[in-house]
């Protein structure tokens, strides 16, 4: 159990600066996430369930505590470091997509693989292996202005996935999509999760999502108050 | 390389504002060299006509002359070298003796400046052989602008009063057999050429000369303390000294454009980086590191730069051919300055100056680009993640 563990979060107070005081986002989160985990924080809005995130993903650190993410601890990781776990090791969705406008589908997902000096022989093969697990073979050419938001999701996944990275973050990734797209982006990430053996870590309050889940950790006012396993057959 | 590729990328699609900035850019790089290349080509042809017509290939003065001073002719004149008849009979050395003296056109008394010159000789344009001819009178020969100021035409017959070396007066008529044309003023206005031999008489001053012009067939040295050889340099300088002042001022011009073309630039990358926050976040969440996101916006906008001399060669190129082959034209009086100036100029465009132009615009522009997006490394990329304005 111990040496499977991809994150482990100890006594993680976050604070945030307002006016002249501040305010306790997390406060004292212990967690530890294991590889190949399918795992979602749940919780009503404000809970702190994307600053948690955004602490594993190294785009921010710990007030207090620590956060280790593939055996670095985020608070110790300079500017630069950090960049490096991340292109190399982690992959993000974002509710609001933030796919690179003027990109072509294709450039996007080639993204992160431009960042790893990937070959372009290797890359191209790569993006399109991407393409092919989100069903999106035929939009190669189209930019994100001219996808549907459930297509723009399936596009960030694949930029996510496309390095094959080890742990995935995905915060809210289904607020902007209808049941049905929702459903089909999902069996696309538990596919991968089983195939590849990622991590996936979801921030969301959307049932559809929590349904997926195979552990569910609820998060209110920073605080965990509970963390199951669910062994849906 | 990947900077370059994803700025590429970045720019190609922000539209219509990069082709603008690109164009009033490009604007900067046809002005700067077609202003430059127009002072070289003044340079260049001034400087040549100034060779054809007045200096040859370097001048001998008499030891006590000097051009800039009209008080030096009285003394500054003597015998010309024995040694040299061979040059001057060849026609590599044109000696020339300069004296003052007096015309009366129409009754009004003129100073002029008389210089005997040898009908034979090959160094300088004038038209010195169209003085080799029969006539009572003394043959002479003035320029374009000579005649115009005292309205002698040609056959003209004139009274001519000068001194001789004894400083006694003396009087002759003297018939305009030739009116040349040349872009050189200092050879031209308040000038009247004579025959060498014809004056020499007449002076009193046989074998004598003020000045000896040589050309570039006659390659030894003079060694003798009486003459001082004055080069090129020496006596193009005033030429020089007045590109450089031409120089400076039309530098205005392109400050101007380039000034606005930078502040265009300037404000785009301010609201670029503004307006991409969401995609600066993005960048950070993907990988890269701060200064590679700077590095990034820089190398756009100094991309920038590349684009306009591409587009400003595309109509530029052409556009200044055209000056060159049919040249700028100048209008009639404005070569009043001293300077020989021709009908047309015909703009010079070197190679070092058009790589320089290049490079200096691509700095500026660089750096004008660099400096918004050092903002970036300070941005939160979590905030930056969510497009929220700061
Ligand atoms: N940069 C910040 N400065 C100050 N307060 C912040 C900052 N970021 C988050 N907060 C506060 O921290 C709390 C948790 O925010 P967070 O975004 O993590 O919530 P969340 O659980 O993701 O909510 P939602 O479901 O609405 O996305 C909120 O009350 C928020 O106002
Ligand atoms: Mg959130």
């Amino acid at each position: 159990m111990e040496q499977n563990s991809i994150v482990t979060i100890s006594d993680l107070v976050k604070r945030f600066p307002v006016g002249k005081s501040f305010f306790t986002a997390l406060n004292g989160i212990n967690l530890t996430f294991n590889k190949g985990q399918f795992a979602g924080v749940v919780g009503p809005s404000g809970s702190g369930k994307t600053t948690l995130l955004n602490i594993i993903g190294s785009l921010d650190s710990p007030t207090v505590g620590s956060a280790i993410v593939l055996n670095e601890e985020v608070s110790k990781l300079s500017t630069k470091k950090a960049a490096v776990l991340r292109r190399k090791h982690l992959g993000f969705i974002f509710q609001t997509y933030n796919l690179l406008p003027v990109y072509t589908v294709f450039e996007n997902i080639e993204f992160p693989l431009l960042l790893l000096n990937m070959p372009a022989l290797e890359r191209k093969k790569a993006v399109l292996d991407a393409l092919e697990w989100v069903g999106l073979t035929d939009k190669i050419k189209s930019r994100p202005a001219q996808l549907s938001g459930g297509e723009s999701q399936r596009v960030a996944i694949a930029r996510a996935m496309v390095k094959k990275p080890e742990l995935v973050l995905a915060d809210e990734p289904t607020a902007n999509l209808d049941a049905e797209n929702s459903h089909h982006i999902l069996q696309t990430m538990e596919k991968l999760n089983d195939e590849l053996k990622t991590t996936f870590i979801f921030a969301t309050h959307d049932d559809k999502v929590i349904k997926y889940l195979k552990r569910k950790i609820r998060l209110e006012d920073g605080k965990v108050v509970s963390d199951e396993i669910i062994n849906n057959l | 390389m990947l900077a370059i590729k994803l700025a590429y990328r970045n720019l190609i699609g922000a539209g219509l504002r990069t082709w603008l900035n690109v164009f009033v850019l490009s604007l900067s790089y046809v002005l700067i060299i077609y202003f430059n290349g127009l002072m070289d080509g003044f340079n260049i042809q001034a400087k040549t006509d100034t060779i054809a017509w007045e200096i040859g290939d370097g001048v001998y003065w008499h030891k006590n002359y000097n051009a800039y001073d009209p008080f030096t002719l009285e003394e500054g004149h003597g015998i010309i070298p024995e040694s040299l008849n061979y040059a001057v009979n060849k026609g590599t050395l044109s000696p020339i003796l300069i004296s003052q003296a007096t015309i009366y056109p129409d009754g009004r008394l003129q100073s002029v400046l008389l210089k005997g010159i040898g009908t034979e000789q090959k160094v300088l344009k004038i038209p010195s052989q169209s003085l080799s001819v029969e006539t009572e009178e003394i043959p002479a020969l003035i320029g374009k602008r000579m005649a115009a100021n005292t309205k002698l035409k040609k056959d003209d017959v004139v009274t001519l009063r000068w001194r001789d070396a004894q400083g006694t007066f003396d009087a002759a008529e003297i018939k305009i057999v030739n009116i040349f044309d040349s872009n050189v003023p200092t050879i031209d206005m308040g000038q009247i050429w004579i025959p060498l031999k014809e004056m020499q008489k007449m002076k009193q001053m046989p074998d004598e000369a003020t000045i000896i012009v040589k050309s570039k067939e006659f390659n030894k040295k003079i060694n003798d303390d009486n003459w001082v050889f004055k080069g090129h340099t020496f006596l193009l300088e005033d030429i020089t000294k007045l590109i450089k002042t031409k120089k400076i001022g039309s530098s205005f011009f392109y400050i101007i454009i380039m000034a606005l073309a930078m502040l265009a630039i300037f404000d785009t990358q301010v609201l670029s980086i503004f307006r991409r926050q969401k995609e600066i976040g993005t960048y950070i969440a993907l990988g890269m590191t701060r200064s590679q996101v700077v590095g990034l916006f820089t190398v756009e906008g100094s991309f920038h730069a590349i684009l306009a001399a591409i587009v400003g060669a595309v109509y530029g190129i052409p556009l200044l051919m055209l000056q060159a082959i049919n040249g700028y034209p100048i209008p009639e009086g404005a070569d009043n300055m001293g300077i020989a100036v021709g009908k047309a100029i015909y703009p010079v465009y070197g190679l070092g100056l058009v790589i320089s132009t290049i490079i200096i615009v691509f700095l500026i522009t660089t750096i004008v680009s660099y400096l918004p997006a050092r903002k970036i490394s300070k941005m939160n990329p979590t905030d930056a993640i969510k497009g929220k304005i700061q």
